[in-house]
């Protein structure tokens, strides 16, 4: 057996769990060429030194992104990957697929690709891995055939992703597969041809459990939350109580019996509960929808019957500069104002775009913007009234000051840029 | 690096096809950059954007914001791609004799 030429790469494959070096191995079997991106791994294992350039610009036509040009910088070493893309393609809302269609999407990579693929990429799309420059129109053309389309890359409104939400999840708050779909469908201009200063993401989650992460990850996030009291049925929460129902809806290895005083009351983190041991009492106005109790207790406890969600700014988990937190603009927008998508959700959404684009510096998230100007700016800029929802910590960094007119001191904002 | 022939010179690209010399320039290697891009014919709405893209470049030394040619060459979005379907980015600014503009994309 020739000696193999990955022996730092080898060392991966050992061990109990799942290895991307035994599939890439396994991938290459399929397509030789493929091998060539284990080789330059290697390479760069041993000289501790990234082998793959920044950028490239490649695309199809009619579209300004959808594809991440990637170039090995030592094309005559690694032939196989000399030019290995990335193609997005936008994932249907919730990530709900047939068979067939897994199918016919795979067999399109097979033919134009290097047949690996991520499912699913942290954008949330669908990451077709490693095509060469030639390949890409026609396997764009395939796709589009097949029905799929291509996702969001550089400075676009970036593919929006959304959990399984009421398709699979009891606690989806509003229709956000329909939303996801919805805005999907409403800017596909913003989406597939950048225009501003940077990449923008709107994830879309059911409820407080936030599932996508929209919270720590994307510039407007979405998420499921409701305005009156959290529905109890107290015979479950007895049932709880007594060990016959399992807790975490039996997400726990053993049958553990719930102690609702322990696991549930001291663990709220705003101490709006009691359990005197028959009844469960809950402060609602206090609630700062944490979803704890209602994890713990699926059958007993539910999110109220007034449903909408919650909106909120300002979110990036970069791999260079510091992350980002969302803060919340709007406290609460009724279900029925998310589907069908108002007029008053539309303007909010196109309003901030145009605000930031106006206003942003080149490559500068909304959230950084707001930081930049302060948040007061953004909103006097779309109209919007400051609200204590939109206080992130009490007595702490506050978003509001007065306005120097208010003062009697000259303006001097506003005036020193452009 | 590649060499090939655009306008009658003997030009570098780099692997998306960009001249690597913008001093190199000119009209007919404009008109051979087009076709790699899609683009047969350069019309006056062509040279609108490919001028202004130039002279932003030449003055800034970088490509300018979408937002900002939209603005100054009064063509929408929509427009721009309707002239040079590869996009203002990679249609435009290659026809233009720009570097490769940078960036996560």
């Amino acid at each position: 057996m020739a000696e193999s030429k990955t022996p730092l790469l080898d060392e991966l494959e050992k061990g109990p769990w799942p290895s991307f070096v035994a599939d890439i191995k396994m991938a290459a079997k399929r397509k030789a060429t493929t091998m060539d991106l284990l080789n330059v791994l290697e390479l760069s294992y041993k000289e501790k030194i990234v082998h793959w350039k920044h950028g490239g610009i490649v695309g199809v036509m009619g579209y300004g992104g959808g594809v991440v040009g990637r170039y090995v910088d030592q094309p005559d070493k690694f032939p196989g990957v000399e030019n290995f893309h990335t193609i997005r393609v936008n994932q249907p809302a919730g990530w709900y697929y047939s068979s067939t269609a897994m199918r016919t999407l795979c067999d399109i990579w097979d033919k134009h690709g290097s047949g690996m693929t991520n499912f699913h990429g942290s954008t949330g799309d669908i990451i077709l891995l490693g095509t060469n420059t030639d390949a890409l129109q026609p396997c764009f053309d395939d796709l589009s055939e097949a029905g799929f389309d291509l996702g969001g890359s550089g400075s676009a409104l970036r593919t929006p992703s959304t959990c399984a939400g009421p398709g699979r999840c009891e606690w989806a708050c509003y229709d956000n597969l329909q939303v996801c779909y919805d805005l999907t469908q409403k800017y596909q201009m913003e989406l597939h041809r950048p225009m501003w200063p940077y990449k923008f993401k709107m994830k879309f989650s059911g409820c407080p459990n936030d599932c996508v992460a929209s919270v720590a990850r994307s510039d407007m996030a979405f998420i499921g939350t409701w305005r009156d009291a959290i529905r109890v049925d107290a015979a479950a929460v007895k049932a709880y109580a007594a060990g016959e129902l399992k807790a975490n809806g039996g997400a726990h290895e053993e049958h553990v019996k719930l102690d609702i005083q322990k696991d549930v009351v001291d663990l709220c983190p705003t101490q709006c509960m009691s359990w005197d041991g028959d009844k469960l009492s809950i402060n609602n106005a206090e609630c700062n929808r944490c979803m704890h109790c209602i994890n713990c207790m699926p059958r007993a406890l539910r999110p109220g019957a007034d449903q909408g969600c919650t909106i909120l700014l300002g979110a990036k988990a970069p791999i260079l500069n510091g992350a980002l937190m969302s803060s919340v603009i709007i406290p609460f927008m009724p279900r029925e104002k998310m589907t069908p998508v108002s007029d008053e959700l539309a303007e909010f959404i196109e309003n901030t775009w145009e605000f930031w684009d106006e206003n942003a510096k080149f490559r500068e998230r909304i959230g950084e913007m707001i930081e930049r100007i302060g948040l007061r700016v953004y909103l006097k800029g779309m109209g919007i009234k400051a609200i204590p929802q939109m206080v992130k910590e009490p007595r702490s960094n506050p978003y509001f000051f007065w306005w120097p007119e208010e003062l009697g001191l000259e303006s001097n904002e506003e005036e020193d840029d452009d | 690096m590649p060499t090939v022939s655009l306008g009658g010179k003997d030009l570098d690209i780099d692997e998306d096809g960009f001249i690597q010399d913008p001093e190199q320039w000119d009209e007919a290697v404009a008109a051979d950059l087009a076709k790699t891009e899609g683009v047969d014919n350069l019309t006056d709405e062509h040279w609108v954007l490919i001028n202004y893209l130039r002279n932003y470049y030449l003055k800034f030394g970088i490509a300018p914001m979408i937002r900002k040619v939209c603005k100054e060459t009064k063509f929408d979005l929509k427009k721009i791609y309707e002239l040079f379907p590869s996009g203002p980015a990679k249609g435009g600014c290659k026809v233009a004799g720009l570097p490769k503009p940078t960036g996560c994309v």
